[in-house]
């Protein structure tokens, strides 16, 4: 690579070839305006393509949410599409929020501690491969997860953790086996187990990001008045860096709840209330991935399509609050893309 | 008032919490990561890459089946989706970065990243309504659509930043010896920036070919190579992510550890393509 490719100015032909020959008023006007046209057009499609996302899901699933009523589909708990065409989301919409907060809780913490131990204590080299192995959790796709977790999380889980809890509690604590559920392996639990996983690097990278970017003056100044490294990260870096941790875990908790596949093939796919801890269930992801293939009743799909809508609504709200609090604590950079 | 000991007990408690919260944290990737590879490497033969998959019974009486019209399939769809996606993306890009004062632009940043943060399933039915539906059946084409709009938040992203890290005075060099603005973004900036172009475009590629729940219902599935390359664009095809899933929650063994062998075709050209879109942003510095 010369100095002359990294230097545009000095390597392009056509701008050497246009000092001699200076182009016609007309062919910089019309070129100017043709180049500021097509390139607002193709920054508005994608203004149209969010707002038509929302028309669209809108407009699909209007028959059903004109039948019972938004606030009725979404409250109702009967999901019946065989017999009575009875539709309502509560199950999937608390199936979602039920995984994906107790996903954030599991997961916040150990993400915050790779953050600041990659950020405070480990060697530049360590941080650079512990880097590079957060951000393959997120580049790992969805499915690949999911047939692991079929095949070997889901199976290890109920022989060595689910069963000998359920057949613990059988004996001293029956009343809880309700809550319990059925211990078959595939259910909540798992789902959650592996959506805490698949979250991390969200986290992670703002947090990490937030924690880098404070100014290494705080840091000293604690240690000049004789601070233990902790209690610099915990009284000096951590409150100084908490709107990027807020801001990672409300990003995180939006992926969370648009995880799609590994979830579909590991919750267990039941959609009648109450759910239970170890017990099949559902969310609003899963019931559309399992159930829009076969929906043949036209209300059964215009529900699929309003439960769409409801995701909408949830992934919107949450990615704004998310939007919102990067850019009032001017967060640049350290996204997973 | 703690004594020095006891702060000093605390400090290395919460040391090692940091790296075992760290170890927690990567040791289910690499166990995923070795059973993917232990399960997948035995079916990974040549009836794998040169063999269609065909009924179940295929398997079972021991005909030689694979994946090829899966891989074929991912191929296509791939790049039509990348060729749809690119320059919807990189004129948002080019208008972010490049038309700094446009009345538009707050409202296409916040569409943009809404976009971006969306369920994929959601851009599937999207695709659905708009493709499956005028069309009458599921095809290619709606899925390679499904797949762009996957790729156009992110490609738009990286490269409204790659452009923004070309400094002022190289566009006010090449305006300053008389080109119009429209040469200055294409011809100067755009190649100064080709790094972080391609590196963008290959992270939004990478993305969209591990995306399994948009193409559910739109390319559907197909269990042979269609007869005909239109039928590429205008009828079902396969692509690995969601043949992945197919054949992990079928009931037959020998689809499972076919499924596997998916696994480790589908992680190996994710993790290639993140590791050039990384080894590229090295480059660039």
């Amino acid at each position: 690579m010369t100095l002359d490719n990294n230097n545009p100015a000095n390597g392009s032909k056509e701008a050497q070839e246009l000092l001699r020959r200076p182009p016609s008023a007309l062919y910089r006007w019309l070129g100017d305006r043709i180049f500021a046209v097509v390139v607002v057009m193709l920054g508005m499609s994608i203004i149209a393509l969010a707002a038509g996302m929302a028309i669209v899901l809108y407009g699909e699933g209007s028959a059903a949410l004109r039948q019972f009523g938004f606030l009725g589909f979404v409250t109702g708990t009967t999901w019946d599409p065989a017999v009575q065409l009875v539709f309502g989301a509560f199950p999937f919409l608390f199936g979602t929020v039920v995984t994906s907060v107790a996903a954030l809780l599991i997961s916040f913490f150990p993400a915050i501690g790779v953050a600041i131990f990659t950020a405070e204590y480990a060697p530049r080299w360590l941080s650079a491969i512990i880097d590079n192995l957060i951000q393959l959790i997120a580049a790992v796709p969805s499915v690949v997860i999911g047939i692991w977790g079929i095949f070997v999380l889901a199976p290890w889980m109920r022989d060595n953790v689910y069963l000998p809890i359920f057949t613990w509690a059988e004996t001293s604590y029956p009343a809880l086996l309700p809550i319990l559920g059925n211990p078959m392996g595939y259910g909540l639990a798992t789902a959650t187990i592996v959506l805490s996983l698949m979250i991390v690097p969200f986290t992670t990278a703002l947090a990490k990001d937030a924690i880098k970017s404070v100014p290494v003056a705080q840091r000293e100044a604690s240690r000049a008045l004789g601070a233990t490294k902790w209690e610099v990260i915990r009284m000096a870096v951590l409150p100084y860096a908490r709107g990027g941790i807020l801001a990672g875990a409300i990003l995180s908790l939006g992926r969370a709840i648009g995880e799609t596949m590994a979830v579909a093939m590991l919750i267990g796919n039941k959609n009648t209330l109450p759910f239970s801890i170890f017990g099949a269930g559902a969310t609003m992801p899963s019931v559309i991935v399992n159930e829009f293939r076969e929906a043949v009743e036209t209300l059964h799909l215009s529900s699929l399509m309003a439960v769409g809508f409801t995701l909408f609504i949830i992934a919107l709200i949450v990615n704004l609050a998310a939007a919102y609090l990067t850019r009032k604590f001017s967060i640049k950079g350290g996204q997973v893309v | 008032m703690k004594t020095l000991l006891q702060r000093n007990i605390r400090d290395r408690i919460m040391e090692s919490l940091l790296v075992l919260s760290t170890i927690v944290v990567l040791l289910p990737l690499i166990i995923i990561l070795v059973h993917v590879v232990l399960n997948g490497i035995s079916a990974l033969n040549w009836d794998f890459f040169t063999q269609e998959l065909g009924s179940p019974s295929r398997a079972m009486q021991g005909r030689p089946t694979g994946l090829v019209h899966t891989i074929i399939g991912t191929v296509v769809i791939d790049f039509l989706a990348l060729f749809l996606a690119v320059p919807i993306g990189m004129g948002a890009g080019i208008m972010l970065s490049e038309f700094p004062d446009h009345k538009l632009n707050p409202t296409l940043r916040i569409m943009n990243d809404t976009l971006n943060g969306m369920p994929a399933i959601l851009k599937g039915l999207l695709a659905f309504v708009l493709i499956v539906k005028p069309m009458g059946t599921f095809s290619g084409l709606a899925g390679a659509v499904a797949l762009a709009f996957v790729m156009i938040p992110i490609i738009a992203r990286t490269t409204e930043s790659a452009l923004m890290s070309i400094p002022w005075s190289i566009r006010e060099a090449g305006l300053a010896i008389g080109l119009p603005r429209w040469r200055v973004v294409l011809s100067t900036v755009m190649p100064a920036a080709r790094f972080g172009l391609v590196t963008g475009t290959l992270i939004a590629f990478a993305r969209a070919a591990g995306e399994a729940a948009p193409l559910l219902f739109t390319s559907f599935g197909n269990n042979y190579l269609p007869n005909h390359w239109l039928g590429m664009l205008l009828g079902p095809v396969d692509t690995l992510p969601q043949r992945l899933y197919s054949l992990a929650i079928s009931p037959y063994s020998h689809w499972h550890s076919m499924g596997w062998a998916a696994a480790i075709v589908l992680l190996v050209f994710v993790i290639f393509c993140f590791a050039t879109a990384r080894y590229l942003t090295r480059q660039k510095h």
